[in-house]
């Protein structure tokens, strides 16, 4: 109300002119019933907290990658003789194109971190679960084009990382039986990855994907305001309205989130800029090393891992030494995050009142996905690769377990689950056992039966742990 | 508790915040703006050109590049000399007033050397490089044509120190390049003589 | 919980003892990007014993210049041999194809060498050449076996050789382990006086490596100052908006 009023008076002041634009405009066109359906009026519950940042700071990475991407195809040349001399000539002889290119090679990275923690905010608050499973599945389609938009663009500095990892990765097309050689060469366009390849990913990364990202980004927003947000009390706010219609625990959009989420924004681009002004690099991790020399199709670097946004899956494929199966785990590790709604069917959505061996569980799962990171950029030793293996069977024991947990089980559930999950893991042990590495798998071992009794025997005998907390009728402010 | 709203404190706030985001958000368009400007190569490349002119026969002229845009260097008899200032009535801008040439090269001559013209063959209509006629009456533009260039795109005509004549649709003088003597022989297009800096700002249209 | 959190780090600790093994080990290069005078040095030294066979191709004189306060003139008496302008960027006058035949391999361009290989690299590089009689060059390095290039820096440090330790392998065999390099002639420069030449290089191949970084980090501060400001107007207002929400 006081908004609205406020609003006009603003426009007032001007001398009426901004006014009666407006009035013209939305006699042609719905500006102001848009912004009022999608903005002003759109009812968020009050209590967010700092983890709802991270979706208006992932809208605004896009759109810096979008603009640094257009003034960087300015000068860049999608060409293998001059590719990488055309990153050198921006880095140097552009002015200010080192800014633009380190934003970009920053926000590259950054875009991963942010959208990594709207992720898991979304899975710790239950806000894949009904009436949101449509947007939990545009939100992982985005994610699946900005692994596509990332491993094509990181081949156009046409560095040794990009040719060697685009070729490990191209070549996993090759495990598709029947098809996948053909599927390869097709791909490359080419007999190896060439200057035909580098022309044809340039395409696909400056117009293909982004065309695609912002058509998937409009529909996750669309059905964001359908179904309104979830909050970390993980309770319907439109369950409660007052007289007026609107929910008792929603405030609008605009003014009250688009100021704080200004205040994140402007914390998270201080953050941004300590990184490109201090430590583009970042040791390594958002460039690499190997990755300021140019292409060479006749020398592979020492040790050729992607960069750490793909470390888990990268991880889980060489946890597998099977070409066909390590692809197979990959393609999985993925697909099962799609179907993560139907996986854990509890029905009581925010982490904040689910049982206590439910927090274990997504915190050793968060645990995981970042060691297994860890491991997917060291060397490919025996021993990583035995951790690796490890924890990519944890990786898919938290969706098990997550299964298990979404209704009340019996003891005898529980513990014949146990001893299942744990045959399965030993069956593959048996089947891949190599002798010289037989003490290493022993104690490894020790790793899933830990996990499993406690997350599946435990509860079998204390259900105290896994029960729910009694969840509130209304949002709750802290 | 101060439950009320505060309007004064509230609207103070507002522009504080908008005017402080939008200085931010000019500032970040800084660079993107100004990567535009021609980058270093561009400027390593655009430097200055020398034009071997031991060759040039009397009347004749020697084309050159510079900056990717057509460097001439003519030579004047002094009969071409003698005709100039009979010019000046049917010109634009006769004393070159207009900064179409560094300080210099404003004369009678626009040039450093009577003899030696130097001048960019480029029309300041909309950039067609004239045609060289140095033959007064030339059939190809008229019975009164005392020899100049002539743009054939639009039909702007100059004399031989590139001076506009009036009616028609050029503005301008053509433009007249820094340049210096390195010797007899060379002429180097693109810097002030030796050492010196003027403060002449190149014309931004040539 | 904190069971499970101290069992999975518990877990953990062998990950990441395990994390660190090498072989050579690399001195620290202490590179100072605000040392101009050093920075100046290594470009001289640069320009003297690298540049006859080396480009940086990507670096231009005139920034050197600017970065490093030499104007054009004393780019041109000091830094350019090779009758390039000072708008030119630093490269070789030997031709390639020449250098590919007399060192079998094309000298690398070192515009990038610091950021694919590393300040340390370079440093202990450049410094651990040993007398080799079955290396063409008559040298051999520690950190780069069988290297193709002389040691361009003999004059300046003199020569040395190396000395290897043999350990025992548990079936009875031998082998042989570099252990330390020792000065046979000494050069021009003292241990000390080489070792600033060193890293005067380095630091010079760090700055060539990404020069911005002289400047850059100036900016970022400004850039964050003024982040700072704009975070407490905005989070006033947020405060002033949210007032009447509880």
């Amino acid at each position: 109300m006081s908004a609205e009023k406020g609003k006009r008076d603003y426009l007032d002041v001007t001398g009426g002119w901004l006014h009666r634009l407006r009035d013209w405009i939305d006699a042609r066109f719905p500006m102001t019933k848009f912004w009022n359906e999608q903005v002003a009026q759109y009812y968020a519950p009050k209590n967010f907290n700092f983890w709802y940042f991270f979706g208006s700071i992932a809208l605004l990475i896009l759109v810096n990658q979008i603009v640094t991407g257009i003034f960087l195809a300015m000068n860049y040349k999608p060409a293998a003789a001059s590719a990488f001399a055309s990153v050198e000539y921006i880095m140097r002889d552009v002015n200010w194109g080192w800014l633009i290119r380190y934003m970009h090679s920053v926000g590259a990275s950054m875009f991963f971190v942010v959208v990594y923690l709207h992720m898991f905010r979304g899975v710790m608050y239950g806000s894949y679960k009904k009436p949101r499973e449509l947007l939990w599945i545009f939100g992982m389609l985005i994610y699946l084009a900005l692994m596509a938009e990332a491993f094509m663009g990181y081949l156009l500095p046409w560095g040794q990382m990009s040719y060697w990892g685009a070729n490990v990765i191209i070549s996993l097309f090759g495990a598709i039986p029947g098809i996948g050689s053909g599927l390869e060469q097709w791909v490359r366009g080419d007999f190896y990855i060439s200057d035909i390849t580098l022309n044809r990913f340039f395409a696909l990364h400056v117009v293909a994907v982004p065309l695609v990202l912002l058509g998937l980004v409009v529909f996750h927003l669309i059905a964001l305001h359908e179904v309104g947000s979830n909050n970390p009390d993980g309770v319907e706010i439109k369950k409660h309205k007052g007289a007026d219609g609107i929910p008792l625990d929603g405030i609008p959009f605009h003014p009250y989130y688009t100021i704080k989420d200004i205040c994140g924004v402007i914390i998270f681009i201080a953050i941004f800029s300590a990184i490109i002004f201090f430590s583009p690099g970042l040791h390594g991790l958002f460039l690499e090393p190997a990755n300021f020399e140019p292409a060479n199709a006749l020398k592979t670097p020492a040790d050729i891992h992607p960069l750490w946004y793909f470390g888990p899956y990268y991880a889980i494929l060489r946890s597998i030494p099977n070409k066909g199966l390590g692809a197979l785990a990959l393609l999985l590790s993925i697909v099962i995050l799609f179907v993560l709604p139907w996986i854990d069917r509890n029905p009581v959505k925010s982490i904040r009142y689910r049982g206590l061996l439910y927090r274990g569980l997504l915190f050793v799962f968060v645990l995981t996905f970042i060691v297994l990171g860890y491991i997917g950029m060291q060397p490919a030793t025996p021993f990583w690769a035995e951790i690796g293996q490890r924890l990519s069977e944890m990786y898919f024991l938290f969706f098990a377990v997550s299964w298990v947990y979404s209704k009340p089980r019996s003891r005898a559930y529980l513990v014949i689950t146990f001893i299942c999950v744990m045959a399965v893991i030993s069956l593959f042990d048996w089947v891949s056992w190599v002798p010289s590495a037989a003490v290493l798998k022993m104690y490894s071992w020790l790793i899933p039966l830990v996990y499993c009794s406690i997350f599946l025997l435990l509860p079998a005998f204390a259900g105290k742990f896994i029960e729910p907390k009694p969840v509130p009728e209304r949002v709750t402010m802290k | 508790m101060s439950e009320e709203i505060d309007k004064s404190k509230r609207h103070f706030l507002t522009v504080a915040t908008v005017v402080v985001g939008s200085v931010g958000v000019v500032m970040a368009a800084v660079p993107f703006v100004s990567s535009m400007e021609p980058s270093a190569r561009a400027k390593s490349l655009g430097g200055p050109v020398d034009i071997d002119i031991s060759k040039i026969e009397p009347g004749g002229m020697i084309k050159a590049k510079w900056r990717g845009k057509p460097a001439w260097v003519v030579q004047r008899s002094q009969s071409v000399l003698s005709q100039l200032p009979k010019n000046d009535s049917l010109l634009r801008d006769p004393s070159s007033d207009e900064p179409q040439q560094p300080p210099y090269a404003k004369n009678e001559w626009r040039s450093i050397k009577p003899g030696l013209f130097v001048v960019i063959g480029i029309c300041t209509h909309l950039g067609c490089s004239p045609l060289y006629v140095p033959q007064p009456g030339d059939p190809s533009v008229g019975p009164s044509w005392p020899g100049g260039f002539f743009c054939p795109c639009h039909g702007s005509k100059y004399d031989l120190a590139g001076r506009v004549f009036k009616n028609v649709p050029a503005p301008l003088n053509l433009p007249v390049p820094r340049h210096y003597y390195a010797s007899d022989k060379v002429v180097r297009i693109g810097e002030d003589p030796n050492g010196s800096h003027s403060s002449w700002r190149e014309p931004l249209v040539w | 919980m904190k069971a499970i959190v101290c069992a999975f780090l518990l877990v953990l600790l062998p990950v990441f003892a395990h994390a660190q093994d090498q072989g050579i080990k690399l001195e620290s290069a202490n590179v100072d990007l605000s040392n101009t005078a050093s920075l100046q040095r290594g470009a001289k030294f640069f320009v003297n014993y690298c540049m006859g066979c080396h480009s940086a191709q990507y670096v231009r004189y005139n920034r050197v210049g600017r970065d490093l306060g030499l104007n054009d003139a004393q780019l041109q008496s000091y830094l350019i041999f090779t009758g390039s302008k000072v708008t030119d960027t630093m490269v070789s006058a030997m031709p390639p194809a020449d250098a590919q035949k007399w060192f079998s391999v094309a000298p690398p361009d070192l515009s990038l060498e610091s950021r694919s290989r590393g300040a340390d690299w370079i440093y202990t590089y450049l410094k651990s050449f040993y007398l080799d009689p079955k290396s063409g060059t008559g040298v051999n390095n520690v950190v780069f076996p069988k290297v193709s290039m002389p040691d361009v820096l003999w004059e300046l440090q003199g020569t040395q050789k190396a000395l290897f330790s043999t350990i025992k392998n548990p079936d009875g065999s031998t082998y042989q382990v570099f252990d330390h390099l020792e000065l046979v002639t000494s050069g021009k420069l003292t241990p000390e006086q080489f070792d600033r030449a060193d890293r005067d290089i380095t630091s010079f191949l760090v700055y060539i490596g990404d020069p911005v970084m002289l400047k850059s980090r100036d900016l970022g501060l400004r850039v964050i100052g003024f982040l700072i400001i704009f975070f407490v107007f905005a989070y006033l207002l947020k405060r002033e908006i949210w007032k009447k929400i509880h």
